[in-house]
């Protein structure tokens, strides 16, 4: 097996070399430690970071943008969205807040992104 | 009227404009910020994906975290912001703006003036695409700030014209709020996004990308009802025979961002490739004290490259201000072969030189080479969509007394 993966951690995006000698893959052409453990997640669990929003009632914003704190497993992604999508937070929220403790079964907790004040009324 | 003087006057308040009223500020001027929005932050308030920060701050975050860590920083400085406010005029020479805002009209005297406006998104009247006018056919980031902002889905179904980045993230951002993205469509017969995009925006998403290929046709009574679509050949003339109905209700364009230079135009001197302000690396435009920072100056790739440019800006600006002449001696910048943007057009020996040049073509490996300095990067997968950045020393730059001249070209 042979190829070639785009690294997509950060805008480099560095094409990496990946082969299987045996049991082992070889890596090549990563610029960063980072890319080295993306190319190996992409040929056994590929994992992103999602960044998406919730719902905020009574804020100045209808919405706050909430990031998970690190790469989850692709494949649960747009099931996770369906769950995501009932969430309501109460204004305020502040960046950095936990939206949700626990987005992927591995205690990897969704954070909001900016803070939205609570409305004027 | 309100009468305000300040040191430097910042116009536009997106991350160029923040990162530039920051820097000022901390030279310790006073510096005013005006928004037209409620809020500062511009674009990075709706860019809610991640891949932000990584050079400016060593750290990924996304666009509202980047926009937070400037805000946050700029309260503890003397920045006056005025936001929801509109220059109404403006002169570049005497350095006065009269500004109206829900607070009042202000008439604002500045020593510095730095514009930092951005860049606005090619509209859908340019295109020049026959058919019916109907709702549903809208820019990028529209659709984004719509989703993302306003909590609102513009579509059921849609397909995205244009493969730069905006296109490729809301193609991801649709998906995900359960939006079918029939495909993305581009008229190169190369993408116009980050290689990392096209791979976790659509290929992770199963959305199809079809090269040379463009809508040649928009149909529907209201709304978008379906679109019409057609390969072009090498001179992007449609294929006869090729084309193809698609029902949809929302054409999401991403057909490239243009440097906002309106109400400046006929006083600096704009670039015809960048279509942007031309600069010198100290940021100053044709005009004595005039400064120009970020996607008005040229499309960047990357908001980091905008604030450190921003950042750079607001120093001289600043310096400009206390009557302290930050520039020296000055060479013209030329492109040479398989340039294309290219920022700044003049060199300050005063500043280091920052180069950030956009390849005419991809190209599998290449060298850019500063002919008068002998200086040169190699680099392979070079492609248009991915700008190569040089810095050189300004202890370096001494070459160019004696040329006169920068030559810039990729072999």
């Amino acid at each position: 097996m042979e190829g070639h993966i785009t690294c997509v951690i950060c805008p480099v995006g560095c094409k990496i070399a990946v082969r299987k000698e045996g049991i082992e893959y070889i890596i090549e052409g990563n610029r960063c430690k980072r890319g080295e453990e993306y190319a190996r997640n992409e040929l056994v669990m590929p994992r992103r970071i999602l960044t998406t929003s919730v719902k905020v009632a009574n804020g100045h914003l209808p919405l706050v943008s909430v990031k998970t704190s690190r790469p989850v497993d692709k494949a649960i992604i747009r099931e996770k969205m369906n769950d995501i999508k009932k969430l309501v937070m109460e204004a305020p929220v502040y960046i950095g807040d936990i939206v949700l403790e626990d987005f992927d079964g591995e205690g990897t907790p969704l954070l909001a992104t900016r803070s939205v004040e609570k409305a004027d009324v | 009227m309100n009468k305000l003087k300040t040191d430097v006057l910042v116009i536009g308040g997106g991350a160029a404009g923040m990162a530039c009223a920051l820097s000022a500020a901390r030279e310790g001027v006073r510096v005013t910020l005006l928004e037209r929005e409620a809020r500062i932050g511009g674009v990075l308030n709706q860019c809610i994906h991640n891949g932000f920060g990584l050079q400016f701050y060593q750290q990924e975050l996304t666009g509202p975290e980047f926009a937070s860590r400037l805000m946050e920083e700029m309260q503890v400085e003397n920045v006056t912001v005025i936001s929801e406010s509109y220059v109404r005029d403006i002169n570049v020479r005497t350095k006065t703006a009269s500004v109206l805002s829900p607070k009042g009209a202000y008439e604002i005297q500045a020593k510095a003036l730095v514009v930092s406006t951005g860049a606005r998104e090619r509209p859908f009247g340019s295109l020049l695409i026959p058919g019916d006018r109907p709702s549903g056919i809208m820019p990028a980031g529209v659709a984004q700030r719509y989703v993302n902002l306003e909590n609102y889905l513009p579509s059921k179904r849609a397909i995205v014209l244009g493969s730069g980045d905006i296109g490729l993230i809301m193609a991801r951002r649709l998906t995900l709020e359960g939006v079918e993205v029939v495909a993305v469509l581009e008229r190169m017969p190369f993408p116009g996004g980050l290689t990392r995009n096209i791979v976790q925006c659509l290929d992770d998403f199963d959305i199809p990308l079809y090269l040379s290929t463009t809508v040649t046709g928009v149909r529907g009574n209201g709304r978008l009802e379906s679109v019409e679509i057609s390969r072009v050949d090498e001179n992007f003339v449609p294929i006869a025979g090729s084309q193809k109905t698609i029902a949809v209700d929302a054409l999401i364009l991403s057909a490239g961002l243009l440097p906002q230079v309106e109400e400046f135009d006929e006083d600096l001197e704009i670039d015809a490739v960048n279509r942007g302000f031309v600069v010198s690396n100290t940021c100053e435009s044709s005009v004595e004290g005039v400064f120009a920072a970020g996607n008005n100056v040229a499309v960047f790739d990357l908001v980091d490259y905008v604030a450190a440019e921003g950042w750079i800006a607001g120093r001289h600006a600043a310096l400009f201000s206390l009557g302290k002449n930050t520039s020296g001696d000055r060479v013209p910048v030329f492109r040479g072969q398989n340039v294309g943007v290219l920022v700044p057009g003049i060199v300050d020996m005063e500043e280091h030189l920052r180069l950030y040049i956009r390849l005419r073509k991809p190209m599998e490996r290449g060298t850019v080479v500063l002919r008068e300095l002998a200086m040169e990067k190699k680099f392979t997968f070079g492609v248009p969509s991915e700008m190569i950045q040089m810095v050189v020393n300004k202890e370096k730059l001494l070459p160019l007394m004696d040329s006169g001249r920068l030559t810039v070209e990729v072999l």
